[in-house]
């Protein structure tokens, strides 16, 4: 099963015929061009202190009213798309490189190699996600790189477990076999035939990792430890807005349904992934 | 299958101590000592009062020491002291706090079940349907969701404007003085709104699973054999596929035994419950070694143990993979 | 809890020690309860917000403020501080200094009782000075009591201590809770012993039970010796959001908390929360600083630091972080209290100024950035994470220091490692930072040059003989004219130094349930005189059997 046009092609009519997965495609869409452009979406600094005009609510000037030191709120959710889902990325890239590699040599060499590299998996497995996150960037300081590459380290089990379950099972597949019969070497049959074959589960893992990135960041901002003010981001915004819930609603509504519909966008996007990826779910 | 388990549990034991070893370390490489918050910019501490706490704590010996040291009381099951003010044993800490996270834990995880299973299976019997693409919607929505946003809606809207369920906290300030029911009916009161937010935030994975699954056997031979020999569609969704599909479910079950004692400290902040969660941050904002090291090494005891009874759960239930 | 160290919250914490119970000024109350009848009713509970938990009730070893306002019930010192914040008698009747100054004599009360019956006599002040510079007592306040060169306890109504000089801050250090002998001798480390879980001291009202993480309750002790308290029972629940705890609050969970500015200023004001709740406002004793690491080559130049205060926009800081709720901050000592100094060279907000300044210091423009040597004018400056009024106050400054050409970058760092990496090393180029204001002026650990090792408190690194002199003089006398002079000067240096910026401070805002009366706003706050708290007959919410 070698990636060939044909499936391809049928992959994405399959995907684009599941509706949600096309809305949660969509959404995705949208705040990829919120972040890449936010001139087009916001026309204030969204670092800008104003006094004066402290917790106003929507209105002409602000739109999405402003936050407790009178920045815009509009702008601050348009620059927190910027941050968040680079957040989101980074980490994920960081997850999903580091899972491929782990589970590529897992998968591929056996013996040793994977005995070793499994039962560093089951440690790491054993310590709770959030705890190490949150010890790690206690101890170092909550940049938003520290942020990136812990939640990334702390992510990268599940790919590697998925990539290694893929590459066991392709690895003693025909073609393979023919491939070695023809002089490939260990790298070549990596690269062209396991790796493409691991591409869907991967895509599947990414999108729900970039979900979970997304809010773990918000987690973190609600302890105090997230992206920190003044660089905006959703997590923070919307605990900036936590203690003036009631009254201060607009900052907290914002990026709250920010965060809700990009996680729900990559969640039903990943999902129609799996299921327009799956071989064994066609036809219905 | 006796000889499987032994071996396991054998492995838990080395493992154990890699693990705690690599606890030790991380913790010890971060910067701050336990006794810092007692000290820190405090005018009248100095740097003879800094020192002195620091020998009570044995925080003087070297590293290997003091690992050493904290080795050879776990091995007599003797978690040690905590390093906060108040010096309590660990192990009581801990204990004090189960109690409530376990109960929460396992209410939530039973409304989950009873609730994503249906869900799943529904979906998947009824692929593409109204009711498939709704409930798909929803239960990301209460997985995407910020947590703490929605638990401070629900409680203005139930607590504040309603007045029907207490704000915070786990039980009422008359609670001692209320019969055996009424006790029950006071927790029952204040978990309410924790349990049922909790369950919602982890429909997702469990009803996303079970639909997947049972979309897989629904394609399955024995499946269409049922039907071909006219048996009726309840008959074939339940007696047969739904089996297949909820042997995984143990899968699930296993991995969750370590999630029984952990708490979301956010979770547990926002509605002032004492669980886990909120102990496990503050020994690690704190630097309480011990405290930490004890709850680290009950986690990983839980996760190991759980992966086996999920492995030899999953080989009982499936005749397919007996192990010899 | 705040937790044996409230991490979690400890900036929240930090917040709430500044705005704890020691006001200056002239507080006010907004909004009045109905008048029902006024007469002192025994009876009913109130039942406090509390961030953080309990760690322990006994002071010695403890050292957030949750354990300490809760001890606070329970315990007594030999004195503590009245309304205006001046030293009074507590276990105390009196005291006597030596013309010398060198010798304290305490004259203490008759016919106290610990709450187990025991009598309280001067054994047990001798027990407790004991035990707080035994080495054995895992305690961070010790260093007071090694001053002392002789205790003696010639009967059970008078301890006398002798300093090897006079040592003002002495007399406030007596304010330490006092340990029941009796209780304690066979316990070689107090922090262990069962008393830290159940405390048993002599004040105004007794232990009745802790439930870790959720409450601790006291009860009215019948026989304190100012009188049987009004309100029968305290309950502290412990609530570590501050929304929810407001939530609480609005539905009569909890009936007093601290209020955050927002909540006091936008939150409070409608018509049905007045009907129901007294808002009051008080100075806090406490402010918040730009401090400079002195040594660094950009703020050796005392005329930079003057600059960057001119440049710090006071004003928008006050609006902006406590939403006008507070004061400019001109020095270390609170505004209305008798070392306070109000003349001392202040820094209005000028850019211009500033800016002529830095040029004189040798830095020039250059598209909108200071440069000097070809090196812009860029500095980080530090602050904890998680606490919200240090953010902001850092993002304002940012602001205000771009407008004169200086580019200031913001780092927050985790509590433990904030103070162990960077401010015991002194890593830093600047911080954002605040002090608690103790009602004693003595402040030698924060000024004195000798006071600049790594761990000590002058971690800018100042250095000046003639505040080093002063604060000798200031507390080796218990004179207060002798005194204030000292202070005064002091507060004149450090204005014209600028070795920090001074900021801000804060008020506290107290919000309480109007069915407690009796409640009478000081400079010392609202809850020196909490035992003559009451709830009239009629409006009690709790039956208390008693």
């Amino acid at each position: 099963m070698n990636a060939s046009p044909g499936i391809g092609r049928d992959f994405a009519r399959r995907l684009l015929r599941n509706r949600l997965a096309a809305a949660g495609g969509a959404v995705i869409l949208f705040f990829f061009l919120v972040s890449a452009l936010p001139g087009l979406f916001a026309s204030h600094e969204p670092n800008r202190i104003d006094i004066v005009n402290i917790l106003r609510p929507p209105s002409a000037a602000h739109p999405l009213g402003t936050d407790d030191l009178g920045r815009d709120v509009l702008a601050r959710v348009v620059h927190g798309a910027r941050v968040s889902l680079k957040v989101g990325f980074v980490a994920v890239g960081i997850a999903t490189a580091l899972g491929l590699l782990v589970g590529l040599l897992s998968g591929f060499y056996g013996g040793w190699v994977d005995a070793v590299l499994m039962r560093f998996v089951d440690m790491m497995l054993c310590f709770p996600t959030f705890f190490l996150i949150l010890s790690v960037i206690a101890f170092l300081e909550p940049s938003i790189w520290n942020i990136m590459a812990v939640i990334g380290l702390t992510g990268w089990m599940g790919v590697a477990r998925l990539v290694r379950a893929e590459t066991l099972s392709l690895k003693e597949r025909d073609f393979v076999a023919a491939a070695r019969a023809q002089g490939a070497g260990n790298a070549r049959i990596i690269f062209r035939h396991v790796l493409p074959n691991t591409l869907a589960p991967i895509l599947v893992a990414a999108t729900l990792g970039v979900a979970g990135a997304i809010l773990t960041e918000s987690a973190l901002s609600f302890l105090g430890i997230g992206v920190q003010p003044p660089t905006p981001s959703w997590g923070n915004i919307l605990t900036a807005g936590k203690d003036n819930i009631e009254f201060a609603w607009w900052l907290s509504l914002f990026p709250g349904l920010a965060i809700l519909f990009t996680v729900l966008g990559y969640n039903l996007l990943g999902e129609g992934i799996r299921d327009a990826a799956d071989p064994r779910l066609k036809g219905r | 299958m006796l000889r499987y388990i032994a071996r396991r549990l054998l492995l838990t034991v080395p493992l154990l101590v890699g693990i705690s070893l690599v606890s030790f370390l991380m913790m010890h490489m971060a910067p701050g000592g336990p006794i810092g918050a007692g000290t820190d910019l405090n005018p009248k501490a100095t740097a003879e009062s800094r020192a002195r706490l620091k020998a009570y704590y044995g925080l003087d010996q070297p590293l290997h020491v003091q690992y050493g040291r904290w080795l050879g009381r776990m091995a007599t099951l003797d978690f040690g002291d905590s390093f906060s003010p108040d010096g309590r044993p660990v192990a009581e800490k801990i204990k004090e706090r189960i109690p409530i996270t376990l109960t929460i834990n396992v209410l939530s995880m039973g409304l989950i079940f009873l609730v994503a299973i249906p869900v799943g299976v529904y979906s998947a019997v009824r692929k593409g349907s109204l009711f498939d693409r709704i409930s798909t919607v929803a239960v990301f929505a209460g997985f995407a969701i910020p947590t703490f946003w929605l638990a401070l809606l629900m409680m203005i809207l139930f607590g504040v404007t309603l007045g029907w369920l207490p704000i915070s906290g786990i039980s009422s300030l008359d609670h001692e003085s209320l019969g055996i029911l009424g006790k029950l009916a006071d927790r029952a009161h204040h978990l309410l709104l924790p349990v049922l937010l909790a369950g919602f935030g982890g429909l997702a994975g469990m009803s996303r699973y079970m639909r997947s699954n049972m979309l897989e056997v629904i394609r399955q031979d024995y499946v269409a054999t049922a039907r071909a020999k006219g048996l009726p569609e309840g008959t074939v969704v339940f007696r047969h596929a739904m089996r297949n599909a909820l042997l995984p479910v143990i899968t699930i079950l296993g991995l969750s035994v370590p999630d029984l004692l952990g708490g979301s400290v956010i979770f547990e902040t926002i509605f002032a419950i004492p669980g886990m969660g909120q102990l496990f941050y503050q020994g690690v904002m704190s630097r309480d070694y011990p405290l930490i090291m004890g709850i680290l090494t009950i986690g990983a005891f839980l996760t190991l143990l759980g992966n086996l009874l999920a492995d030899v759960g999953y080989a009982l239930a499936d005749p397919r993979i007996r192990q010899g | 809890m705040n937790r044996p160290l409230c991490r979690a919250v400890m900036p929240s914490i930090a917040l709430l020690l500044l705005l704890a119970a020691c006001g200056g000024g002239k507080p006010e109350s907004a909004g009045k309860g109905t008048a029902a009848s006024d007469v002192p009713a025994y009876g009913d509970a109130i039942v406090e917000g509390s961030i953080g938990d309990v760690s322990g009730f006994l002071t010695a070893v403890t050292s957030d403020a949750a354990s300490h306002d809760a001890a606070g019930y329970v315990f007594n010192g030999l004195v503590r501080y009245d309304k205006d914040l001046k030293l009074e008698g507590e276990l105390a009747e009196s005291w006597d200094v030596s013309p010398d100054g060198k010798k304290i004599t305490f004259h203490l009360r008759k016919g106290v009782r610990w709450h187990d019956g025991t009598p309280f006599t001067s054994d047990d002040v001798m027990f407790t000075y004991r035990r707080m510079i035994d080495p054995r007592t895992p305690t961070a306040y010790g260093e007071d009591f090694r001053q002392v060169k002789r205790a003696s306890a010639p009967d059970p109504q008078t301890f006398v201590v002798e300093y090897a000089r006079p040592f003002a801050p002495a007399l406030a250090s007596w304010g330490m809770h006092v340990l029941p002998k009796h209780l304690l001798e066979n316990h070689p480390d107090i922090s262990k012993s069962p008393l830290n879980k159940k405390p048993v001291g002599t004040g105004p009202y007794r232990f009745v039970e802790w439930k870790t993480g959720e409450k601790v309750v006291f009860g009215a002790s019948p026989d304190y010796f100012e009188g049987k308290p009004y309100i029968a029972r305290v309950i502290t629940r412990v609530i570590p959001d501050q929304a929810t705890m407001f939530l609480e609050l609005k539905s009569g969970g909890v009936d007093t908390m601290t209020l955050t500015p927002p909540q006091y200023v936008r939150q409070t004001e409608t018509a049905e929360f007045r009907k129901s709740f007294n808002k009051y406002k008080y100075t806090a004793s406490g402010y918040t600083y730009l401090g400079f690491r002195l040594s660094h080559p950009f703020f050796k130049d005392k005329r930079v630091r003057q600059a960057i205060a001119h440049a710090a926009d006071k004003k928008a800081l006050i609006d902006g972080v406590l939403l006008g709720l507070g004061q400019e901050a001109t020095g270390p000592y609170k505004p209305g209290t008798w070392a306070h100094n109000p003349n001392v060279r202040k820094y209005p907000t000028d850019p211009a100024r500033a800016k002529a300044l830095l040029a004189e210091a040798g830095w020039k423009e250059k598209d909108g950035v200071l440069v000097k040597d070809g090196q812009p004018f860029e500095f980080t400056v530090l602050t904890n994470a998680g606490n919200e009024a240090r953010a902001k106050t850092a993002a304002i400054l940012q602001q205000n220091l771009a407008e004169v050409g200086i580019r200031m970058k913001i780092r927050t760092v985790e509590w433990a490692a904030f103070i162990n990496e960077f401010i015991d090393k002194r890593k830093f180029d600047a911080v954002i930072l605040g002090w608690n204001i103790t009602p004693d002026p003595d402040q030698f650990d924060i000024w004195h040059s000798s006071k600049t090792g790594p761990k000590e408190l002058n971690h800018v690194g100042f250095a000046n003989p003639e505040v080093d002199r002063l604060l000798d003089e200031g507390r080796s006398t218990f004179d207060l004219e002798k005194r204030k002079k000292a202070y005064f000067r002091i507060q004149e240096i450090l204005a014209e130094e600028q070795p920090y910026v001074f900021l801000y401070v804060p008020e506290a805002l107290p919000v309480v349930q109007n069915r407690f009366r009796g409640i009478a706003p000081a400079p010392a706050g609202i809850t020196y005189n909490f035992v003559k708290w009451y709830v009239p007959a009629a409006l009690q919410k709790h039956q208390i059997q008693p």
